[in-house]
């Protein structure tokens, strides 16, 4: 099952809406409720940060009875420095996006946390292209 | 411990979901930086803060968060509250600081239970 979504970058209420929707389609399919919650919070970190750094992009996701496979594409600034990117509490955020409750630091380590594979590239002024590979029969351990 | 209990508690004021106090949780998170609440995955969590725009909510759909407190008597913006509704998570709404609220309802037993966790209610990754 293949689903596309087209994140908004101006709208900061509707950021999410991506993740929700495919945190719903995993319930219907029946995949286990903690791995639904990993898959969810990898891809709500991932949209939120392509909303408030990157002014939104495309993500598409692709179901299959193994795994889920999500592509986040952005236009934005691109990462410098993708290493520092990854080290927790490290982060370029604005003090608006931190009076959102955001730009802790912790959003590409949790993304890492709760994906079974992470991939990121990223090109300074061109964008950001985050892959993240769920599993979704492996046994939590 | 049922939510109604949370109320009775924190003297909060229900805000959505006031039907919904029969909801059961096992422990609390409190935290303005939502990213730090992602890093927190558990089941049947109380989110507690100060922060109340409409992010608050989605973190706490992402989390299956089904209940967060609004401390310091912070009023939510009403795109906060829709969201809520449409998402079926209550709200209650505190004029204690986080830090009292969280005291308050420790020391009235939400602890998070070790027994109860290892018995499955703390998801392990």
């Amino acid at each position: 099952m293949k689903l596309n979504f087209e994140v908004d970058g101006d709208d900061f209420l509707l950021a999410g809406e991506a993740s929700s929707q495919v945190k719903k389609v995993l319930k219907q399919l029946g995949v286990a409720s903690d791995i639904i919650r990993r898959i969810a919070i990898a891809m709500y970190e991932a949209e939120i940060n392509m909303v408030l750094h990157a002014n939104g992009g495309m993500v598409d996701v692709d179901i299959s009875p193994e795994k889920i496979y999500i592509v986040f594409q952005d236009t934005g600034p691109g990462i410098e420095d993708i290493e520092l990117a990854m080290q927790e509490g490290y982060s370029t955020a604005s003090d608006k996006i931190r009076e959102l409750g955001f730009g802790a630091g912790m959003g590409l380590p949790n993304m890492k946390r709760y994906s079974d594979d992470l991939k990121i590239t990223s090109e300074l002024g061109k964008g950001t292209k985050v892959e993240i590979i769920v599993y979704l029969n492996r046994e939590g351990d | 411990m049922k939510l109604e209990e949370v109320k009775q508690i924190l003297n909060a004021e229900v805000l959505v979901g006031e039907d919904r106090l029969d909801r059961e949780v096992l422990l609390a998170c409190g935290s303005d930086l939502m990213s730090d609440v992602l890093a927190f995955v558990k089941e049947k969590v109380l989110l507690l803060t100060g922060l109340t725009n409409p992010q608050v909510i989605r973190t706490a759909e992402m989390m299956d968060i089904k209940a967060i407190v609004f401390v310091r008597g912070k009023q939510p913006d009403p795109e906060t509250i829709q969201l809520a509704e449409k998402k079926n998570i209550v709200i209650l709404k505190t004029k204690y600081p986080l830090y009292i609220a969280c005291g308050l309802l420790y020391s009235n037993g939400l602890t998070g239970d070790e027994k109860k966790q290892e018995e499955g209610y703390e998801v392990k990754f």
